[in-house]
């Protein structure tokens, strides 16, 4: 398990992890799982657009992942938000679908891309994930207090001042540069996973901000690990064991929860 | 007929594969479309998509078990709508988070069951087919039973009509009617989950929201009226699945010995629809407001 062939793997893993625990925390405060999961699910197409036409992969991931940001942002000024999230995803995927039908030689490469194949890391994208991740938590520290307002209370966040489309927008740009982060690495659909799991599982637990993010990023840490560990000894694919270990983490949240006292609403 | 010719390349409509494709997508764009504008009004369109992406899970299973494959989509997609229903959760924050998990399980289950079938070898490419659908290679023997689904669903809907649309606009005020709410949204629900499962089969898992959503943001867009909004919405959820089985059986004309995909087709006729539903309405809007500015007969206002 911890072989030199696996290095590759825990430390890529370790990294998507941290993102995807601190990203997840605004994602599950700002109510944003929809987005969350459209955002790597429409970021999958450029992967496939990148093999049509011979280019870098993860180039293809970030160019997509940053036209989703504007597609739901410019959608959004016309419908409810959940709405333009899901009009952005027919729209990203039946591209993805038609760049999927030109290239024969692709079909293994979905499944990896959409459930995640941590077993092939290559080290050449250790430098490029580690970067973008850095980034991503960057900004998230950077803008930490408007979007803890905004998410908190909108009319608070307005009186001081954060632009209401601008945090959203800011939000967004967040959520897409983890996914381009955790995408090669976890897939289009386990991002997802990552991001609302352990962060709703955090939030049960507690209602000091701080504390919850600190937990998130453990919670997400400890999934992975077991997903990585338990996906070697069993060979099942490692996405199984994300989204079965996220559904755990809020499962276990929620009945801790009910049994201690009950945070205010 | 030279037009015509040229519109529809030889053979569409003596081609058995094509009839069944017609029957079976028009049934999940009607359903669709119908349940979608229900869907939007409720705010429920993420849960309409995790249903969907939740129920490639059974299309998954039922192919490493080799089970007709709607089986699987709707056993899954009615377990999961169940399950939602079941857990009544009211507050909104709740209920996404809900989905969400119970999504991410749900396509770790799907991970779990192709990954069996690719090392069974029982289906090669099975994951584009669960995800992506594939339109044309859909048995013939599934015609009576999507048609019989489709209508279930229709009949459903129509059945709760008027406390459904009561209870889509405000479930407070439905509530001080006497409707009960909870078994309102127990029907809506089941019937979400024979749409998803029709269409999951027809356009594949990943993108039914397209003809659940797309459709209906059109007609909502459009129309004022509810009634309006459906009928423009089963108009656009019929006119995109057709014409994009037309332009995908054409193509193989286009691009010689290779198809484009039915599912691209669709979507981006339904998206063009959508399109052309806000110019239309922006138009109309810009048209009433003209209007407003005319000076009428009382002058002052």
């Amino acid at each position: 398990m911890f072989a030199s062939f696996m290095a590759n793997a825990w430390i890529v893993a370790t990294m998507v992890a941290i993102v995807a625990g601190i990203v997840g925390f605004f994602v599950v405060l700002r109510r944003a799982a929809f987005a969350a999961h459209v955002l790597p699910l429409g970021a999958f197409p450029g992967a496939a657009a990148a093999s049509v036409l011979g280019g870098n992969e993860l180039l293809g991931i970030v160019a997509f992942s940053a036209l989703g940001v504007l597609g739901i942002s410019q959608l959004q000024r016309w419908e409810r938000r959940e709405v333009a999230t899901a009009l952005w995803l027919a729209v990203a995927l039946a591209l993805g679908t038609l760049f999927l039908s030109m290239t024969r030689r692709y079909s293994q490469g979905v499944y990896a891309l959409l459930f995640g194949e941590v077993f092939g890391i290559r080290s050449a994208l250790i430098a490029p994930v580690a970067v973008l991740g850095a980034i991503a938590i960057t900004a998230t520290l950077v803008l930490f207090r408007p979007l803890l307002l905004d998410s908190l209370s909108p009319e608070l966040g307005e009186a001081a001042g954060t632009g209401r489309g601008r945090i959203e927008l800011a939000f967004l740009g967040v959520l897409a540069l983890c996914t381009a982060t955790a995408l090669p690495v976890v897939g289009a659909l386990m991002v997802f996973s990552l991001l609302v799991g352990p962060a709703s599982a955090a939030r049960f637990l507690s209602d000091r901000p701080l504390v919850a993010l600190t937990l998130s990023v453990v919670l997400s840490l400890a999934t992975v690990w077991s997903a990585i560990a338990l996906s070697y000894l069993s060979n099942w694919p490692v996405g199984f064991f994300v989204g079965v270990l996220g559904g755990v983490c809020y499962a276990t949240g929620r009945l801790r929860q009910r049994g201690g006292p009950v945070p205010a609403h | 007929m030279r037009l015509l010719g040229l519109m529809f390349a030889p053979g569409f409509f003596s081609n058995a594969p094509v009839h069944t494709a017609l029957l079976v997508g028009g049934g999940a764009a009607v359903v669709s479309a119908v349940v979608g504008v229900f869907t939007v009004m409720r705010g429920q369109s993420f849960a309409g998509h995790a249903l969907a992406d939740v129920s490639s899970a059974g299309g998954a299973a039922s192919y490493l078990l080799g089970l007709n494959p709607l089986v699987g989509f709707l056993g899954m997609a009615a377990l999961a709508a169940g399950g939602m229903e079941w857990a009544d959760v009211r507050d909104a924050r709740e209920r996404d988070l809900l989905t969400g998990v119970m999504l991410g399980a749900g396509l770790g289950l799907t991970a779990l069951f192709l990954y069996f079938a690719a090392v069974t070898g029982s289906a090669t490419g099975a994951a584009i087919t669960v995800l992506f659908g594939s339109m044309f290679t859909i048995p013939a023997s599934i015609v009576p039973v999507a048609l019989a689904i489709a209508v279930a669903a229709l009949a459903a809907i129509a059945a709760i009509y008027r406390p459904l649309l009561v209870s889509a606009v405000s479930e407070d005020l439905a509530q001080a009617q006497g409707t009960r709410v909870r078994l309102i949204g127990l029907v809506h629900g089941s019937a979400l989950a024979f749409a998803v499962a029709l269409s999951a089969m027809t356009v594949g898992a990943i993108l039914s929201t397209a003809l659940l959503i797309g459709p209906a943001a059109a007609g909502l867009r459009l129309a004022d009226r509810p009634g309006r909004s459906l009928a423009i919405a089963v108009l656009t959820g019929l006119i995109a699945t057709w014409g994009g089985i037309l332009l995908a059986y054409d193509s193989y004309y286009w691009t010689p010995g290779r198809g484009w995909p039915v599912s691209f087709f669709i979507v981006v006729l339904v998206f063009l629809a959508y399109l052309l539903a806000g110019l239309l309405a922006r138009v109309r809007l810009r048209g009433v407001r003209l209007a407003a500015a005319q000076p009428s007969g009382c002058g002052q206002h």
